[in-house]
């Protein structure tokens, strides 16, 4: 049901563009199929049934999943607002694409074979490649289309590399169905071959998620791409990653210590990466994109354990992050003049200019540096639980050490929006209802993950 | 263990942790600063006088956790959020409904921009405050101690003095650092104990691996907060540059969070480790009362002296914690509310001072009792309780700890001597000149003698100055039954 609405409603877009251009009614139509698709997704969350000779399976798992996407779908298009920095011409586009890489990663989380989940995959990444180039050109700049090529060839690299891995899989098992690779693959988990398969299937979605050493296209296609396309990539392709790094890690039995290691290592890496690189930014969004580096690490973090906990953390932690992500972003979309790159500098004085925009900021930056009650420190008290328990004292250690350090660069964001004082050019930020509601509906959700994540929690436990 | 729960049935505990929620939402429809104002003070008088109602109902005989509840939160991860209190946490609850509707009045003329956000910003203090002393669940008490340090952060941050973004980030920065460790310690019993119930994990045996490292994990913590020489650093500029309603709660409340983690959690929940550790942390806390007090005795800026006297006080405190004797505890546990008090009031002093002067310099305010009476008179009494003059609330607890490190650890005890003559030096210059020191400054002239609400402000605290100094008994009985319980699950592991 929800795949089949997004499609509908891709495919009613494609008319929308196709005609005048009429952006209203393309970011109407648009948020009416996300809004439709959560409707759908709540219908269908009880949902189980196997189609397509096994190879696509609806299940509890793929269900939640399809409802986080849904509502991160709907919260993203609402976070994009108006499209200033996109040409009046491609604003149709930008919904339809969004809308395409939104049905490609609802089935992404329910592919079980490998042969769909390669097609889903690509269907979630080329128009999302897409989004990159559609940006207002500016004299002397064409950040957007440098950005644009390194998105996508690493993408296709990254997707290559995949397929290699995936071919060792299959040479070792013969077998294409993930529970019939998942059960041959056992046996032999530990050889070079199967490592090497598993850790070069795993390259395509660490790709993706911005993992080091597959993290270097994040900053520049952050700071390329328009404010509106950065919030869709930044968010919505992510949780589909994890949502296959789940199942794909529950290839690997759970005492298989070379490739939870591979895991550890790469974890590591990439919180201190990421937090490091990120203290010295200036310009908004190329530090959330390191943030996001350092974010895929924790989240590895949680896939380490290489069980049931670690795997349900790791996806918490990324509905967590989906709504954090989007209300910093919310602030980048707003604060931003004429739809240029906003320098940290620019939030200045952000609480005298849209209380609400600072509030907003506030939940989603004190959210991402763990700080309870707000979602992300009950996401980071899963992820550390779950490699705990399965003796990861150093990795806790080192993401521990990340946690303190990223506080102090989430710390000159609210200095700069709530202790500085806004210049006088700065103007008022007037937001109109639908950002209202959006910020709210943020600051809610992260609350309301952060106090009561009780049912999601159980939910998670039971079906990944 | 069910025989240590007493449970009335009337959720007061909870009634007292939210209701500041929702006296927020109420000021947030108030127009009007005066309105607000208002409604602030009168409902944390409100909420002080609610929470005088626990103390007839509270069974001082027992070292029980009494008006407890508990209903489940997270429950795939067994955590419930459970409060109660026992004779140790019950006066610094009271100790923090007494202190706001006292930072209230104390920012009633200071604060001039943004109040509605700044009482709001009080208000969720307030919350997170109790709610650390009352949380019996480790993951409710991590949420609620760290759900202050915004508030707080914005409190320094936005109404402070001309440094106030870097005292704000700071301090942020440094409890933050110290929390996440905090957070490892408490995942790491989880996994030892299967529970995050702290009275569960009180009544267990641990590795000493495990205690080693736990403990390590909570003294940084704790430590931070109390703050223990060297972490101390974040203090005074916290101190100098928050308003003086942030000095006040962070005075007479956040520093108590740090011996109250060390009572209520490393005591209990690491005994062996706490008393391997104990001599390092003993001369650890000599050399905070030593050089608290000299930093003090070096300071011009009134409101650093307080501040840096705050580092020699809490030292008393956490020397009478690891002193590991009943005397030592009781009056470390004195020493903690006594330091509210005076603390509190001191700082009080000071910013209303300053609020007349336009400086904190000792020199500028110098002579001013000729003018001020009635400010001049209460901040002598507050200044020799700090000293602690015998007779005056401070006296008890300083003697208690002294007289049971003598009795433990004479050396410690003798090197710690000294700071209680420091703290009569600085105490005494800075009383000496405000009272008769340049007696013909002329810029005094005009100046007033306190108003009504800053009259309000300091009197509770006049007064328990003596009630604490002269009747100590009432105090000390509700929490020794607690403190005992407390001492014997050190000792026998000890034994072990």
């Amino acid at each position: 049901m929800p795949e089949l609405l997004l499609l509908t409603g891709a495919l009613a877009l494609f008319f929308v563009t196709l005609g005048e251009r009429r952006s209203l009614l393309a970011r109407r139509v648009a948020l009416g199929t996300a809004l439709a698709t959560i409707a759908a997704c709540v219908l269908a969350l009880p949902a189980e049934s196997i189609l397509f000779d096994g190879a696509y399976r609806v299940d509890g798992f793929s269900q939640i999943l399809k409802l986080f996407l849904a509502l991160g779908l709907f919260l993203a298009l609402l976070t994009a607002g108006g499209l200033r920095d996109i040409p009046a011409d491609f604003r149709p586009e930008f919904y339809l694409f969004t809308v395409l890489g939104g049905f490609g990663l609802v089935t992404l989380v329910s592919c079980v074979d490998v042969l769909t989940l390669v097609v889903a995959l690509q269907m979630a990444s080329f128009p999302l490649y897409l989004l990159v180039p559609l940006r207002r050109e500016r004299e002397g700049q064409r950040a957007q289309m440098e950005s644009a090529a390194k998105y996508i060839m690493f993408g296709i690299a990254a997707n290559g590399i995949m397929l290699f891995g995936l071919s060792y899989l299959y040479g070792l098992t013969g077998a294409t169905a993930l529970p019939a690779l998942m059960h041959k693959l056992r046996p032999v988990a530990e050889s070079p071959l199967a490592l090497a398969g598993l850790a070069l299937t795993c390259c395509g979605l660490f790709y993706k998620l911005a993992v080091f050493p597959f993290h270097f296209w994040t900053p520049d296609v952050y700071q390329g791409s328009s404010n509106e396309s950065a919030a869709i990539i930044a968010s919505l392709p992510k949780l589909g990653a994890v949502a296959v790094l789940a199942r794909l890690t529950a290839l690997a039995s759970p005492d298989n210590p070379r490739f939870a290691l591979l895991l550890a290592v790469l974890a590591a890496a990439s919180m201190f990466y990421g937090n490091l690189a990120a203290l010295v930014q200036t310009d908004l969004k190329r530090l959330l994109g390191f943030s996001g580096i350092a974010h895929a690490g924790y989240t590895v973090v949680g896939l380490v354990a290489l069980d049931r906990d670690g795997r349900a953390a790791a996806l918490y932690y990324l509905f967590a992050y989906l709504f954090m992500t989007l209300a910093c972003f919310t602030v980048v979309c707003r604060v931003s003049y004429e739809g240029r790159n906003v320098a940290m500098s620019e939030l200045a004085g952000l609480h005298r200019r849209s209380p609400l925009l600072a509030w907003t900021l506030l939940a989603g930056v004190f959210g991402l540096a763990g700080v309870p009650p707000l979602a992300g420190f009950i996401g980071k008290l899963a992820l550390l639980k779950a490699a705990l328990a399965q003796g990861w004292l150093w990795l806790l250690v080192l993401a521990v050490l990340n946690s303190a350090i990223a506080v102090y660069y989430y710390l000159l964001l609210i200095r700069e929006a709530f202790f500085r004082d806004a210049t006088p050019e700065a103007p008022v930020l007037e937001l109109d209802a639908a950002t209202r509601w959006l910020c709210w509906l943020l600051v809610v959700l992260i609350l309301a993950l952060g106090l009561f994540p009780g049912r999601i929690i159980a939910l998670l436990g039971m079906v990944v | 263990m069910p025989d240590l729960f007493n449970n009335i049935g009337f959720p007061w505990l909870s009634v007292l942790i939210f209701s500041p929620l929702v006296a927020l939402t109420v000021l947030l429809l108030l127009p009007g600063a005066r309105a607000q104002r208002w409604w602030t003070l009168f409902f944390t008088t409100g909420e002080f006088a609610v929470s005088l109602l626990l103390y007839p109902q509270f069974n001082p005989q027992t070292a029980a956790y009494q008006f407890v509840e508990q209903h489940a939160w997270i429950a795939p991860w067994k955590i419930h959020y459970t409060v109660g209190v026992d004779g140790i946490s019950l006066w610094l609850v009271l100790l923090t409904t007494l202190v706001m509707p006292l930072c209230v009045l104390a920012s009633w003329t200071y604060i001039q921009t943004r109040l509605k956000e700044f009482l709001a910003a009080l208000l969720l203090m307030e919350t997170a405050m109790l709610g650390v002393f009352c949380a019996l669940d480790f993951v409710l008490f991590f949420v609620f101690w760290e759900a202050m340090l915004i508030p707080m952060a914005l409190i320094i941050g936005v109404w402070g003095g001309p440094r106030r973004i870097y005292a704000a980030l700071k301090f942020f920065v440094y409890t933050m650092a110290g929390s996440v460790f905090l957070l490892v310690a408490i995942i790491a019993l989880f996994l030892q104990a299967g529970t995050f119930h702290i009275p569960d994990l009180m009544g267990r045996e641990y590795p000493m691996n495990v205690q080693f490292w736990v403990f390590l994990a909570f003294f940084i913590s704790f430590a931070i907060k109390v703050p223990m020489f060297p972490f101390h650093t974040w203090l005074p500029a916290a101190h100098v540059e928050a308003p003086t309603a942030g000095s006040v709660l962070l005075a007479s409340i956040l520093l108590k969070m740090g011996g109250y983690g060390f009572v209520r959690l490393s005591l209990p929940i690491t005994p062996q480790a706490a008393q391997l550790f104990a001599p390092a942390i003993q001369w650890l806390s000599v050399i905070a009362i030593i050089y608290g007090g000299l930093a003090a005795l070096a300071q011009t800026d009134m409101k650093k002296l307080v501040a840096y006297s705050s580092v020699a006080h809490m030292g008393f405190v956490t020397l009478g914690i690891f002193t590991f004797t009943s005397g030592g505890l009781e009056g470390a546990m004195l020493q903690m509310i006594n330091h509210g008090i005076t603390t509190g009031a001191l700082f009080i002093c000071v910013g209303l001072l300053y609020e007349r002067l336009h400086t904190r310099e000792m020199n500028a305010a110098a002579g001013v009792g000729k003018f001020m009476p009635v400010f001049i008179t209460a901040f002598g009494v507050f200044a020799l309780s700090s000293m602690a003059f015998p007779g005056t609330n401070s006296f008890i607890g300083e003697f208690l700890v002294l007289a049971s490190t003598f009795a433990s650890v004479p050396m410690v005890a003798v090197a710690a001597v000294p700071g209680v003559i420091i703290a009569a030096a600085y105490l005494l210059r800075l009383l000496q000149r405000l009272a008769w020191g340049g007696t013909c400054n002329p810029d005094h002239a005009g100046i007033k003698d306190l108003s009504w609400h800053e009259i309000a402000a300091l009197l509770p605290l006049f007064m328990l100055v003596f009630w604490l100094g002269l009747k100590p008994g009432s105090f000390v009985e509700a929490m020794r039954p607690s403190l005992l319980n407390l001492l014997q699950q050190v000792q026998s592991a000890a034994k072990l």
